[in-house]
């Protein structure tokens, strides 16, 4: 079944390859284990790009397939963050508590540790005890699983009272980003127990790891790679079954679909959590390569960026999604980040840093009018014209 | 025998001599000149006292010219009168008593006397009695205003003397209260008091309740299980209950005398800290005491061997504790008084509680005129006509910002505003049009698209925005006479500025339902919106319709946004803090209806108010409930709450 998948399927064979090749030349060209060309951090921005192209492909799957334009998935990649941002923060914590309690007379009780642990986390926002949400912190295991389960059953929850209540179209976009507008001011506030708006910071530092950052980062640059490559498989194996017909038969015409007799709601609520859980993963892998998460992060203009990438990498494709979230964060950060040239038109000095954000919200008006299908369609356009005059 | 003697003989002694005190001011200054030489704050009061009852004349005057910092002393002798400054740079000085000049002064020769702010304000307490008959009624104000803040017992007689005298009948009303307040709080006979308090039952004033506050107030006290109780028990408490909590209760027993502290964890550690002896402690190895167990252990091997005092058990907590007996004791030892000060307070408190329910009221509705009107212009474009304008939040960004500008030119508050009402619109609706005309018409039947299009210039505008005006928040002044509010009782105020939202919301509506239901745009409007080619067909042009109500949509907006820039900081991201919240009035509302909008933004501003109500240090959390009060309310009212239904409900 899977080789005869491959099979039918080439370009996903390509697109794993050059995502092995790339991982490759990374690596080969990077200061922890290769050459030293890129700067660790720039191999923790082409890391946190391959997240974002994860998150990416879930996007896809829920508004290029499903037809569902959810502007909330930037909540459920935040909460992956923050399960795996407990993990670190306390075990960290942990350590470095230890090591200041190892001086004293007599040896630190559990309690000891915890209300230190308490007192160092939680005193930024003028509390010392551990809320209740922290109490599985210092298991791995467990956060590990929350970074899938946390984001799966609130998009469970959330699908199956918007679906069940047949919200469909820019009612459930709207209520989406209603969704994360709410879960953004609730972890604003101090007493959410995950430290409001300071959120949890210092996550680049594994636990009890002594290996420099530089290969560190490569470590989550692989994980991402891997997960990108799992994620893109699980989801071009998904969408060439019948599951994929099937709720490519919802975004076209839902009443036809219902009609023929399929359960609509589930099909739907399936596709919602199946991406909100990639998200949780890829909100998992990103934040310890940033190094902070707090809420504004997962404010409504976070899902809208995700919703320009894929339009303008061409949704309904699932490469289009990662060649657009990778074209325009790596173009934003460059852009932002104030190594692109001033340009002067008129007289006037266009700091780009000013500008982007202009360039960018009208580049998409132009991609939604104009190129709907984005940059895939482009050049899906461009291949079948040279198809066409070979043959 | 001898001290009986001995005060006779004082009396007999010092009555001529205050007989003749009495006589003139400068002989009570001289009498307590060592006091006003040391001028301090907790030692000067018998000497103004003595100033105050001697009853001459010109007291009042002293106690002020001292008040002032105007007294001066003599060096020479030591003597006190009033000083000013001449113009030559020496000072005359006046006598108290007669009012005469006595010379003037080089200041080398005079000391002046500077009371710091503390005996100042008691000589204010003073100066009351004197100036509650004063002929100014200025001062007889400022008598009472210094009454209200220290409102001492002896000032009461003064007071009532006054009362009658009084022909302000603003001030005798204020001095009746007065009155009323400081009887209770001072009143001779309980029955008085009581009388004065049950006057003044269920009144909302603030100062009727801090009055009364002090005379309930209880101190928690502990007996022995036999012992009589005091006067005036509000209370008896059983340790570990809702009031008391065991440790509370025990750390008063310690506090008391009556029970030996607990060792706590601290004493503990530090105890087995000072005995280890080798790496031992307790007959414990130190690495071992990893535990409250085991630490517990080695520590009461340190008292088996005399080194610590003994924990003080769970046991030996509830013994302690049913030996005694704990109360809260009034302050006031009269029940007569506390009971009935309790009966006025809570029905003060009952109506004081109405009052703020009706406050809450008016909060509510007036946020939920602040969201029908960010909501209003979006139940033109999105409710009418079905499209989703996420730029719309910009566009009540652009006329907050529009009146920001005007604000530049114009510097008067009242004609800016007037004038940036219209051309906020003007602004708005070009951009509308424009926005129509660009990018809206090509999307009419995907409005998944028109969604993202507008968002896409919803960016563009926020960020363009943040390069012309900067970051920071603009300030929109609004004009003077809407500052203020009108305040109705002590509990129940309302800003100008939320009445005149609440006014144009009402203005508002009434004008989308004119321009809807009575014009011919509104008309041709929703015949297009029902069905654009039978429209077109009947010669309305389509694209004509909807390029106006568009306009008008994004212009209402637009004059919504200098609204808003009046009470909230104008700022690039402002049109993000309403957009949801605005599409979420008009889906909870029912899309198509204005009447639902109405009901959208009361119910959401009433939902909201009414859970900062509940916790009201946390607005966020307000919002967070909200949203999720919303999900669940489409569960049970998909279309809204107010559904069209048939051929105007569409698909």
């Amino acid at each position: 079944m899977h080789r005869s998948f491959i099979a039918r399927h080439p370009s996903v064979l390509v697109f794993l390859a050059l995502l092995a090749l790339f991982t490759l030349a990374v690596t080969v060209l990077s200061e922890g284990f290769g050459v030293g060309v890129i700067s660790t951090s720039f191999v923790k921005t082409l890391g946190k790009t391959l997240c974002l192209c994860l998150v990416a492909v879930a996007m896809d799957l829920i508004w290029g397939y499903a037809g569902i334009l959810s502007l909330g998935h930037f909540a459920f990649f935040g909460l992956g963050g923050y399960m795996i941002g407990m993990w670190l923060m306390f075990e960290r914590t942990r350590h470095i508590v230890e090591g200041a309690l190892a001086d004293a007379a007599l040896p630190p009780t559990p309690e000891e540790i915890e209300a230190a642990i308490g007192n160092q986390v939680f005193g930024v926002v003028g509390s010392s005890d551990l809320p209740l949400i922290w109490s599985f912190a210092d298991s791995l295991a467990i956060q590990l699983a929350l970074v899938v389960l946390v984001p799966g059953l609130l998009a469970l929850v959330f699908g199956w009272l918007a679906f069940r209540a047949r919200v469909t179209g820019v009612y459930l976009s709207i209520l989406t980003q209603a969704m994360t507008l709410g879960l953004a001011l609730y972890l604003f506030q101090n007493a959410s127990g995950l430290r409001g708006n300071n959120g949890l910071s210092g996550l680049q530092n594994l636990p009890g790891v002594t290996a420099p950052q530089s290969e560190v980062s490569l470590w989550f640059f692989w994980a991402s790679a891997l997960a990108l490559a799992l994620g893109y498989l699980l989801s071009a194996w998904l969408v060439s079954g019948k599951f994929g017909s099937v709720i490519r038969g919802i975004r076209d015409n839902e009443a036809r679909v219902r009609f023929l007799g399929y359960s609509v709601e589930h099909y739907k609520l399936a596709i919602f959590t199946l991406t909100a859980c990639i998200a949780g993963i890829a909100g998992a892998l990103y934040y310890p390569q940033a190094g902070i998460i707090n809420p504004a992060e997962i404010a409504p203009i976070a899902s809208i960026y995700l919703a320009v990438w894929v339009a303008i990498g061409g949704r309904g494709r699932l490469y289009g999604a990662v060649i657009g979230t990778a074209f325009v964060s790596l173009l934003s950060s460059w852009f932002t980040g104030g190594q692109a040239p001033d340009l002067t038109v008129a007289g006037y000095r266009v700091a780009w840093v000013d500008w982007w954000l202009v360039l960018l919200g009208l580049s998409f008006v132009a991609v939604t009018l104009y190129a709907p299908r984005g940059i895939a369609g482009g050049l899906e356009r461009l291949a079948g014209r040279r198809k066409d005059t070979a043959s | 025998m001898k001290t009986l003697l001995m005060a006779m003989l004082c009396a007999l002694l010092t009555t001529p001599f205050a007989l003749a005190q009495t006589r003139n001011v400068q002989d009570i200054l001289q009498t307590q000149r060592a006091l006003i030489e040391e001028s301090s704050r907790r030692t000067i009061g018998p000497a103004i006292d003595a100033l105050a009852d001697s009853g001459l004349p010109a007291i009042p005057r002293v106690l002020e010219t001292w008040q002032a910092k105007e007294m001066w002393q003599r060096a020479a002798d030591g003597l006190f009168f009033a000083g000013e400054e001449t113009a030559d740079g020496l000072y005359r000085l006046i006598d108290f008593d007669t009012g005469a000049p006595v010379g003037t002064y080089p200041r080398s020769e005079l000391t002046q006397l500077k009371p710091n702010s503390g005996i100042r304000a008691l000589i204010a307490t003073a100066l009351v009695r004197f100036q509650l008959t004063d002929p100014d009624p200025a001062k007889r104000s400022a008598a009472l205003d210094s009454l209200g803040r220290d409102p001492e017992a002896g000032l009461l007689e003064p007071l009532r003397a006054s009362v009658a005298a009084e022909t302000d009948p603003a001030l005798r009303a204020r001095k009746e209260r007065m009155e009323r307040l400081m009887t209770i709080a001072h009143g001779a006979s309980p029955a008085e008091r009581i009388a004065a308090i049950e006057s003044l039952s269920g009144d909302l004033g603030v100062d009727f309740r801090a009055t009364l506050n002090p005379i309930l107030a209880t101190r928690r006290t502990v007996i022995g299980a036999t012992d009589p109780p005091p006067a005036n028990v509000a209370a008896t408490l059983s340790p570990g209950g809702e009031e008391l909590g065991v440790t509370a209760a025990y750390d008063l027993l310690v506090a008391e005398g009556r029970a030996p502290a607990l060792v706590t964890k601290e004493a503990r550690d530090a105890a087995l800290t000072a005995h280890i002896r080798d790496g031992e402690v307790g007959g414990l190895p130190v690495a071992a005491l990893s535990s409250e167990t085991a630490r517990d252990t080695a520590y009461d091997a340190l008292v088996v061997a005399g080194l610590a005092e003994p924990r003080v058990g769970p046991q030996d907590v509830a013994e302690a504790l049913a030996g005694h007996r704990f109360l809260d004791v009034y302050a006031d030892p009269d029940p007569d008084v506390t009971a009935a000060a309790a009966a006025a307070l809570g029905a003060s408190q009952t109506r004081v509680a109405v009052g703020q329910a009706v406050d809450l009221g008016l909060d509510a509705l007036s946020l939920a005129s602040i969201y029908f009107l960010a909501a209003i212009g979006l139940a033109i474009t999105f409710g009418v006509m079905g499209v989703i304008n996420m730029a719309h939040g910009e566009f009540i960004m652009m006329g907050a910002y529009t009146g920001f500008v005007v604000q530049q030119f114009v510097t008067n508050h009242t004609a800016s505003i007037l004038l940036a009402v219209p051309l906020a619109f003007a602004v708005t609706f070009a951009a509308g049009v424009a926005l129509e005309r660009l990018v809206i018409r090509w999307l009419y039947h995907r409005p998944l698209e028109t969604l993202l299009a507008t968002f896409g210039v919803s960016i563009a505008l926020q960020q363009l925005a943040k390069n012309i005006f900067g970051t920071q928040a603009r300030p929109l002044t609004a004009p003077g006479w809407l500052d203020g509010a009108w305040v109705i009782n002590d509990v129940v105020a309302i800003s100008y500025i939320r009445i005149a939202i609440f006014a144009l919301a009402l203005l508002f509506l009434g004008l989308f339902l004119f321009i809807m239901n009575r014009t011919r745009l509104g008309l041709e409007t929703r015949a297009v919106t029902q069905n654009p080619r039978m429209a077109a067909s009947m010669g309305i042009n389509p694209d004509r319709v909807n390029m106006l109500t568009f306009g008008l949509g994004s212009g209402i907006a637009g004059i919504a946004g200098v609204v808003i820039g009046l009470f909230a900081k104008v700022t690039s991201e402002m049109g993000g803090d309403y957009i949801v919240q605005s599409f979420m009035t008009v889906v909870v509302g029912g899309v198509g209806n204005i009447w639902g909008t109405l009901a959208g933004a009361t119910m959401i501003g009433g939902f909201q108010k009414g859970v900062e109500w509940l916790n009201p240090s946390n607005t966020l959390a307000a919002q967070t409930y909200m949203i999720v009060f919303i999900i669940i309310f489409i569960q049970f009212r998909p279309r809204g709450i107010i559904a069209l239904k048939g051929r105007a409900a569409g698909d």
